[in-house]
């Protein structure tokens, strides 16, 4: 039994810890908060691109650094720690997954190392407005090499130089490939419950794409993609976690109420045990998550939406006692409490909700009760 | 990372399960051999398979050769444990010994005592209870009545215990007690270990609102104690208290089923709207959340287990175990009964699901909320100890204990 990182994961978990809190303390991600015409730190991604982060998964084949997913995961957490400000999920955890998983020979000699060194930020592009999306409400159409339809909200779809996007393909569903700067393709941004992490509405007017994967095959590799991006995504959200209970911890020791610290009263120390308690539960299901995508285990897709439902569920709850811990200071502008609490929710919600998860989590089970 | 034995763990693992196999009978889809005999039945087979088990060595196998273990990594009986569990074997008799006595005599005892007593206790031919918990000191055991005096070479106890486990088949016990209300209420504790067959002790079994009787009430008649049987010097048993109480919090284990497992395939034999309760959102849902508990608390033991396989301390992480376990066990409980609908209120076990195991655990539950800590006080635990926040103000600690109010 070794179920831990290694002192080498760990040394790599410190010195992103180390470096972010260098280069990205909550005034980078409250700047592109407040700063419409800044979708993203630049000087941070630039950053962490030097530092070959995007690559780190990526086979050093394809231009990546070739250590493996134990490694991107330990940075997953980091970054969500940090609340960082940057295309990273879109790019690592979405739009190179699925190259990776479909992409063909060319397309992956042309795409990874573009994404591996950050020259080029990829996304993903399901959802076409509120409401759960579908393989039967489907709008976006791709018919003979082009894609005409509308998606919203495509993370970092305003920055990005290509998506994947998924599309009613005859009478299946398929990913399409297109380069958001081609023809046909309109995008402008959208406002979201996190301005600190760009997104965007696109309207594809028979834009140029090519097939990503076997056509037909969309919907199962967006499953696919999304178990695998999944528990890096819950990472990002245990580090998001984590960094609230430590700022409520801390706000709890200083402020003084009736004589004596806050953190001395029980209604707020049950609170914060309360947050540990769902932090500690969720890290446990993100490290058995992140064994399974190490391992491409069969038991991935219900070990990383059980790391899925556990994450989104820590860092909610996290993020709300947060402000509430700090009471009225909590829901002002000024203080940081309202970075995590938008940042949670947006994270909750990229991939598909709670609730889209736990039914995933149950199918899985299922599927593995009847094998 | 990975989920492997190490080769030398793998060995051992082999090792008890080809023992165990030549032993025991694997568990089989039904009540265990213990839930089938009557409780002194149960105790005879349970002291025979200790003894066993000690004469094999693998009773208590991390504890010194000197106390009668093999001086073996912890890891080793955490292996035992995990195949043991596979097998129905009548245990539990002796978990309070185990857990919490022996290793307070191994601490506080004299050479002599622990020569004359672990050993038997470690082979479970002597059983061991706690005396701890009385009716006016629950979470707040520091705060209890129960008197002792000295008079020449013994000890003079009265007073009362309560939620004593086991106290009408123990031979010995473990307790604290008052010797001076003069001084502040943690330093006029004093720590002994008893004979449970002194005169002057009258057990009565308590009735639980599941109509079991686990636990006992132990009232205390002028019972003598000899000083040599005190454990840690006079005024020092809140610390030897302290001592036990964090061994106990390792010796609670994992709550009984049912759990989502038990939960999913009621479902899928339920109907709800027509169509089997399991193709329902809400109960997906719901057996989504248990899920993740569950396996958020296995993998924590995975992670505690990776330490001691190391060699190094496990983290704070294990304390959340019980918080979590119990009231999922209580919501798991309640919800298996909603599931049966108007039928969920049935009690007998042969008209119902499972041997009527929901409604069983629903009454059972609410114990194992309290038992070992209650949520409140572990709450208290996690946010001064794991979290660092400040301590209670405490208006009862400095004063004289005969002073402190009590309500009556």
């Amino acid at each position: 039994m070794n179920f831990d990182f290694s002192d080498a994961q760990k040394a790599l978990k410190q010195q992103t810890r180390g470096f972010l809190r260098a280069a990205c303390d909550t005034t980078v991600p409250r700047r592109v908060l407040e700063d419409p015409d800044e979708p993203f730190a630049r000087d941070l991604w630039q950053q962490i691109c030097a530092n070959e982060s995007p690559g780190i998964a990526i086979p050093e084949e394809y231009g990546g650094i070739g250590f493996g997913y134990l490694e991107l995961c330990v940075v997953a957490e980091e970054l969500g720690r940090a609340i960082a400000p940057v295309p990273f999920s879109s790019s690592v955890y979405l739009a190179t997954e699925a190259v990776l998983l479909a992409g063909s020979e060319n397309q992956k000699q042309e795409l990874l190392p573009r994404l591996a060194g950050g020259e080029q930020v990829g996304t993903f592009a399901l959802s076409e407005g509120p409401g759960q999306a579908t393989e039967a409400n489907l709008q976006t159409t791709l018919k003979d090499g082009r894609l005409s339809g509308t998606k919203v909200p495509v993370p970092d779809g305003d920055i990005a130089d290509f998506c994947i996007v998924v599309a009613r393909d005859g009478g299946g569903t398929s990913l399409a490939l297109v380069d958001l700067d081609g023809d046909g393709v309109a995008r402008e941004s959208v406002d979201t419950l996190d301005p600190s992490r760009s997104h965007a509405r696109i309207t594809f007017d028979s834009a140029e794409a090519e097939l990503l994967g076997e056509s037909g095959q969309g919907w199962t590799l967006k499953d696919r993609v999304f178990d695998r991006a999944a528990v890096l995504f819950s990472m990002e959200q245990l580090g998001g976690a984590d960094a609230c209970l430590q700022m409520a911890i801390g706000y709890a020791k200083g402020r003084y109420a009736f004589g004596r610290p806050i953190g001395s009263f029980q209604a707020i120390k049950h609170k914060l045990a309360d947050m540990y308690i769902k932090n500690e539960l969720a890290r446990a299901n993100c490290y058995y998550g992140a064994w399974a995508l190490s391992t491409d285990a069969p038991e991935l897709q219900v070990a990383a939406a059980a790391a899925r439902v556990a994450a989104t569920q820590a860092f909610h709850f996290a993020s709300k006692e947060n402000i509430q811990t700090h009471g009225g200071i909590g829901f002002t502008w000024e203080s940081d409490c309202h970075l995590y609490y938008r940042r949670s929710k947006l994270l909750a919600l990229s991939i598909g909700s709670e609730r889209v998860w736990k039914d995933r989590l149950i199918s899985g089970l299922e599927r593995q009760e009847a094998a | 990372m990975d989920f492997n034995d190490t080769p030398e763990q793998a060995a051992y693992r082999a090792e008890v399960r080809a023992w165990l196999g030549a032993n025991a009978e694997p568990r089989k889809d039904r009540p265990s051999v213990s839930r089938r005999l009557d409780a002194e039945e149960g105790l005879a087979l349970a002291k025979a398979w200790q003894a066993r088990k000690a004469d094999a060595g693998y009773a208590c196998r991390h504890w010194p050769v000197a106390h009668g273990g093999q001086g073996r990594p912890m890891i080793e009986t955490i292996i035992y444990d995990q195949e043991e569990a596979n097998f129905d074997v009548p245990t539990g008799f002796f978990s309070i010994g185990l857990g919490m006595c022996g290793p307070v005599m191994a601490q506080y005892a004299t050479q002599e005592q622990q020569a004359r007593f672990i050993p038997p206790l470690m082979r479970g031919e002597e059983v061991w209870c706690q005396l701890f918990s009385e009716p006016a000191a629950g979470s707040d055991v520091a705060g209890l009545r129960t008197r002792c005096h000295r008079d020449g070479d013994d000890w003079v106890v009265n007073g009362q215990k309560v939620w004593t486990s086991g106290a009408h088949y123990s031979d010995w016990g473990i307790l604290v007690a008052r010797h001076d209300s003069s001084l502040p209420k943690h330093k006029g504790l004093t720590f002994f270990f008893i004979d449970m067959k002194s005169p002057g002790i009258d057990i009565k079994p308590i009735k639980q609102i599941n109509g079991g009787s686990n636990f006992n009430e132990v009232f205390f008649t002028n019972v003598r104690v000899p000083d040599s049987q005190r454990l840690g010097a006079i005024g020092e048993g809140w610390q030897v208290a302290i001592t036990t109480l964090m061994n106990e919090r390792l010796a609670v284990g994992d709550a009984p089923p049912p759990d989502f497992r038990e939960v999913m395939k009621l479902a899928a034999a339920c109907e709800l709207d027509g169509r089997s309760a399991l193709e329902d959102s809400s109960v997906r849902e719901k057996i989504a959340d248990w899920y993740v508990e569950s396996m958020g608390m296995k993998h924590t033991k995975a992670r505690t287990m990776t330490a001691l396989s190391q060699g190094k301390v496990p983290g704070p992480e294990n304390s959340i175990g019980k918080v979590v376990s119990a009231s999922k066990l209580q919501n798991v409980s309640s919800f298996g009964a909603d599931l049966m609908d108007m039928g969920g209120v049935i009690t007998d076990p042969s008209l119902m699901p499972s041997d009527a195991l929901f409604q069983q655990s629903f009454l059972y539950s609410p114990g194992l909320r309290i038992a070992g800590g209650t949520d409140e006080i572990l709450r208290n635990i996690i946010a001064e100890r794991v979290l660092g926040l400040p301590g209670e103000i405490r208006v009862d600690r400095d004063v004289p204990y005969s002073d402190i109010p009590t309500g009556s």
